[in-house]
């Protein structure tokens, strides 16, 4: 039995939300009154419109060194907060971390990368931010730049690099680190997908090595690759702790039902763009707001939207998007001038039959092929497992496929 | 070969320091960088540190003559201006610098994890190499008009260390505030600006200290301007024995300054665990 390398008891975090500012730092202004006010005022409290708010609660875990930890959860679920908490860039509110060994955080592709400083200056620079030292960068130096396939631009700034240059360099430098435990926050949302198998199979290689490696991805996929278990959060507090196939499997189930209407915000600059969408519905096949969609029955999806100006070449998409962030349909209208006014556009689903489960709609609305709104990781479809489907197509379970329309099958006897 | 990490709240490190040690690396790299990035893609580059310092010594030569400030006798006017420019713009750019030095490095500040003094350290340690490049302009100075300074220049090393605990301690200060409040923003300029008209470049302090009609205590409150101390001493390591020290108003400089370190060190180390939070 080994050592845990991580180690955390009931865990809390808690931010003060002050609604009398909207920007988080404090107008000294405001101090030097709010003291005032308290001295000359009989109670002794300011008044307050100050809300507590635990981004993290009674978290506790413990792995093992050697093991990959996968932490999933939806946005707001504490991840990042956790995250942030073990690498020591924020103080817990409650609890205690005990740690044994070197801890290495990747929290951002290229922290501390400048623009005007070329590759070869920002492998050192970025090394050492990350923890390394400079015999340490020296002797890894060719290693990194081969990793990144950067060669040719070493002295080149990194400000005229593509940004799938920028992230392959800023992560070879941290896949290079040798720490025992190494923490990783969404980084592989960038960069293509080859070079994402390549990290992956790097950070697996790190853990081949007996180094413990934390891992936050929304992507189920990478995550479900790499890791061995996982760790689920909601709304700061522990779900389920287990094999990472439960858990991923527990996360994708959802425990809330996805919501019918979703009113959206008026973007700020919303005079100087073409248009905005207002709301988007998703309904059952005779019109009614649903939340969830029985499995086999048809849906529609309504967004209500406000064209500004003469809009040319106007196109209203869909996309289908399973939670694997698997891309499974899209959708366009015919591009039409159009002019400015109140729309709504219809998507009918009467065709395709999906398995039940959770999946991400994508909208987007564009002008001449360029595209002035993009909602995505928003509206949730539902297809709930109350079934409508008839005796023969019932066999059909979520094992045997993503989509439930059958093929034309003909059995006919040979003579 | 491990080494065990407890993370709680409130939890003083009791390797503060030696973590800084432990990290000189990443303070070399960080100088390195703000030196590298500064005159990135200018075409005289690292001339700019000694065109900024010569041009303000031309303008208050030029103002001390058009108005005869008094210099002492023997020691040109452009020695005396110098001999305090110089300090005066290591202690203003370190102090500014070093104020705005986290919110500047805010990134880092948000999504690594080292040990949060080594951003306004390595600032002021930015300024102080502008410093020793800016120095070679004294140096020709005096050689051109032959002037010996004498045996005092030994003692600019501990003028100068003054300096640099004075815009550390106020910077560390400054920086820590200017998270949380950054009115700090506007105040830096002004208090650098004020700074310059009560510290004695443009004139010198024999001015004040040797009037008649200046009140004792008049002079001590003059002198609590820890840079008063600082240009004083300046002039007396370089200007030779024309140039006399004030002894109660330099012990009252060398008092404040450690001071302002003290003060500067407690209230940072006291507020960065919750600069990520709020920044």
């Amino acid at each position: 039995m080994s050592e845990p390398a991580i180690k955390v008891e009931n865990l809390g975090k808690q931010y003060i939300l002050n609604h009398l500012s909207k920007e988080r730092y404090t107008n000294l202004r405001e101090v030097i009154t709010g003291r005032a006010k308290s001295i000359f005022s009989s109670s002794p409290k300011v008044p307050s419109s100050k809300e507590e708010f635990w981004a993290l609660e009674d978290i506790s875990f413990e792995i093992e060194s050697g093991s990959r930890l996968g932490i999933i959860g939806r946005n707001g679920a504490g991840k990042s907060t956790l995250l942030k908490i073990l690498s020591r860039i924020t103080e817990p509110t409650k609890g205690r971390v005990t740690i044994e060994g070197r801890v290495a955080s990747l929290l951002e592709v290229g922290t501390g990368f400048h623009p005007e400083l070329s590759g070869r200056e920002n492998i050192y620079l970025n090394g050492s931010i990350l923890g390394m030292d400079k015999a340490e960068i020296r002797k890894k130096f060719d290693e990194i730049v081969a990793f990144a396939e950067v060669e040719r631009f070493l002295d080149t700034p990194v400000k005229r690099y593509s940004s799938g240059m920028y992230v392959r360099l800023a992560f070879a430098v941290a896949a290079h680190l040798e720490p025992e435990i190494l923490i990783v926050d969404e980084v592989l949302a960038v960069g293509d997908a080859a070079f994402q198998k390549k990290c992956l199979g790097k950070m697996r290689d790190v853990s081949g090595q007996g180094r413990t490696v934390i891992f936050v991805s929304h992507n189920m996929e990478a995550v479900q690759k790499l890791c061995t278990t996982g760790l689920l959060l909601h709304k700061g507090k522990m779900v389920m702790l287990g094999p990472i196939e439960q858990v991923t499997r527990k996360y994708m189930e959802g425990s809330d039902t996805g919501t019918a209407l979703y009113d959206i915000q008026e973007p700020e600059n919303k005079e100087k763009e073409y248009g905005f969408v207002r709301r988007i519905q998703v309904e059952d096949e005779k019109g009614n707001p649903v939340p969830e969609i029985p499995v086999g029955a048809n849906w529609q999806i309504r967004v209500l939207f406000r064209l500004n100006r003469y809009t040319p070449s106007f196109v209203a998409g869909l996309g289908l998007v399973s939670y694997l962030d698997f891309p499974i349909r899209t959708s366009w209208s015919q591009p039409a001038n159009t002019n400015a006014g109140e729309y709504e556009v219809l998507f009918k689903n009467d065709d395709l039959m999906l398995v039940s489960g959770q999946y991400k709609l994508v909208i987007g609305l564009s002008a001449e092929g360029k595209t002035f709104q993009y909602i995505n990781e928003l509206v949730t479809l539902s297809i709930s497992e109350i079934s409508t489907l008839t005796h023969n197509e019932r066999i059909v379970n979520q094992e045997s496929g993503l989509i439930l329309n059958p093929m034309n099958i003909t059995i006919t006897p040979l003579k | 070969m491990s080494s065990r990490i407890i993370i709680e709240h409130g939890s003083k490190s009791k390797s503060y320091w030696k973590d800084i040690w432990n990290y000189r690396g990443l303070l070399y790299f960080l100088a390195w960088r703000d030196v590298l990035v500064r005159y990135k893609q200018t075409s005289i580059g690292i001339i700019w540190s000694l065109l900024k310092p010569l041009l303000t010594i031309a303008v208050m030569w030029f103002f001390g003559k058009l108005f005869k400030v008094p210099v002492p006798p023997g020691v040109p006017r452009i020695l005396v201006v110098c001999a305090a420019t110089l300090p005066w713009q290591f202690f203003s750019s370190a102090f500014s610098d070093a104020s705005n030095s986290l919110l500047v490095n805010s990134n880092l500040l948000t999504k690594v994890y080292f040990p949060r003094l080594l951003i306004p350290i390595s600032s002021v340690l930015v300024c102080l190499i502008d410093f020793l490049i800016s120095f070679a302009i004294l140096v020709m100075l005096l050689v051109a008009f032959r002037f010996n300074p004498g045996w005092k220049i030994c003692f600019l090393p501990l003028f100068l260390g003054l300096a640099f605990i004075m815009a550390m301690g106020t910077g560390l200060f400054i920086a820590a505030m200017n998270v949380k409040f950054r009115d700090f923003r506007y105040i830096v300029p002004f208090i650098v600006q004020f700074g310059l008209y009560v510290s004695p470049v443009g004139f010198s302090s024999d001015f004040i200290y040797k009037h008649k009609s200046i009140s004792e205590a008049t002079k001590i409150i003059y002198s609590m301007n820890p840079m008063v101390g600082v240009i004083d001493g300046f002039r007396w390591c370089i200007l030779g024995n024309s140039m006399s020290i004030y002894i109660p108003g330099f012990i009252t400089s060398v008092a404040i300054s450690v001071l302002s370190l003290i003060l500067g060190v407690w209230y940072f180390r006291k507020t960065e665990k919750s600069f990520a939070d709020v920044i």
